[in-house]
């Protein structure tokens, strides 16, 4: 097993004795979404009309929740620069632990969806796009997310200043997200959609460790 | 197993800016295999700093650095490859136990099989099944340390390693620290007490510090 294999494993081992953390960013997600037929009524079809954007962009903001843990504990402790000075490249290091990341919160919130999904009296046509978007969309999100959660390694509010960096980069991915899962809702092709989602991920698997890596390089210099 | 080929690492004429402040310029250092060198100076003076820098993790603003005759720059994989840095934080994780966090840092190097006898020789191994969450600051730090024991590196950096360590686990580190240079390793540590570390070369690096223009 190469070490970025090594990586995955500490970084999920890690996040199973935490457990904690999971539960908290599924809860997160499944309240936010829960919150919308109070605030905008139990009207079946205005609830059906937003379900896609409103499962997206709650599944965006549970995401944005779970960044801090990817680099921070690790820059902290000083596991980050041993890390750095692994014989591998950081890149590969990035692309594990964002891999990690996504198998514990991308991963849940994609079996979420779907309950939530019935919660908002979605079209029963969008299920199936919903769950290829989701798999395609939440590793955009773990990987764009790495960018984010690098870039304020060292700063103060990292929090709220990852969700200002990192936001208006989940746009695209949720423009081409709810366009695939609206298509669907009304039987028409989602293909255009779900390309795009894939070429946004074929760019970001090679782009964000790349960008992450430089960054974590300046926060430890 | 002494380490193969000869070993050597030179620094020169290196400048350090933190901030906006040089902290120190015009620094050169050279040790070859079997060499210890002993950086020393008062807080601030940049030990932490240039250690940093021959790890590779702080980039010089001038200057250069060379590991048998090439520059660092240029093979910056077979630089970390080889060399051993323990720095001011402990790299632990509180939620492992003793034992998987020293195996993974082993990994990362490639060879988990002496994990137990680096434990050992710490004597952190009736804990290694241990939560590291339990462990105290000293044995945390000897933890940081195992990881020197626990694979072959022929440089070693060690950012006051003796900190927080109790008489046995210095004498430890000491031992150790001859045996690597025996095999021919080299060895650069800052420190501010004496480690009784046999002929040893000592850079003072606040001779290098910036003069303050009035």
């Amino acid at each position: 097993m190469g070490a970025m294999g090594h990586v995955l494993l500490r970084d999920l081992r890690i996040s199973m004795r935490q457990g904690s953390d999971i539960v908290v960013v599924v809860m997160f997600f499944v309240i936010t979404v829960a919150l919308f037929p109070f605030g905008v009524g139990p009207e079946g079809n205005i609830l059906a009309r937003i379900a896609a954007g409103v499962v997206w962009v709650c599944a965006m903001l549970a995401t944005l929740l779970s960044l801090d843990r990817m680099f921070l504990n690790d820059y902290e402790d000083g596991s980050l620069e041993q890390l750095a000075l692994a014989p591998v490249p950081l890149e590969a290091i990035v692309l594990a632990k964002a891999g990690a990341h996504w198998l514990v919160t991308g991963l849940p919130l994609i079996l979420a969806a779907p309950v939530l999904a019935t919660l908002l009296n979605m079209a029963p046509e969008g299920y199936v796009t919903l769950f290829f978007v989701m798999l395609l969309g939440t590793p955009t999100l773990s990987l764009i997310g790495a960018i984010g959660a690098s870039l304020t390694l060292g700063a103060r509010r990292a929090g709220v200043l990852v969700s200002v960096l990192v936001l208006p980069l989940y746009i695209p991915v949720l423009i081409f997200a709810v366009g695939a899962i609206d298509a669907a809702s009304m039987s028409m092709t989602a293909r255009p959609h779900l390309l795009f989602l894939g070429a946004m991920l074929a760019g970001t698997l090679p782009l964000a460790p790349w960008a992450s890596a430089a960054a974590i390089r300046q926060a430890l210099n | 197993m002494p380490y193969s080929g000869t070993q050597s690492f030179t620094g020169e004429d290196l400048l350090c800016i933190r901030g906006e402040r040089a902290v120190f310029e015009g620094l050169d250092f050279a040790v070859s295999g079997g060499d210890a060198l002993i950086l020393s100076g008062p807080n601030g003076s940049g030990k932490s700093s240039l250690l940093r820098m021959m790890a590779g993790l702080l980039a010089p603003a001038a200057g250069m650095l060379q590991r048998d005759g090439a520059p660092v720059v240029d093979e910056p994989e077979s630089h970390r490859t080889s060399l051993h840095y323990v720095g001011h934080l402990d790299a632990v994780k509180p939620v492992l136990t003793v034992a998987e966090n020293l195996t993974f840092w082993a990994a990362m190097k490639g060879d988990t099989a002496h994990v137990a006898s680096a434990l050992e020789t710490f004597g952190l191994a009736a804990l290694s099944d241990m939560s590291a969450r339990l462990l105290s600051s000293g044995q945390r730090r000897r933890l940081n340390l195992a990881r020197i024991a626990a694979n072959p590196a022929s440089l070693w950096l060690l950012d006051e390693p003796a900190v927080g360590l109790d008489t046995a686990s210095v004498e430890t580190l000491t031992g150790l620290v001859a045996a690597h240079r025996a095999q021919g390793g080299i060895a650069i540590l800052s420190t501010h007490t004496d480690l009784g570390i046999e002929d040893a070369e000592t850079v003072q690096i606040d001779r290098f510090a910036m003069a303050v223009t009035a």
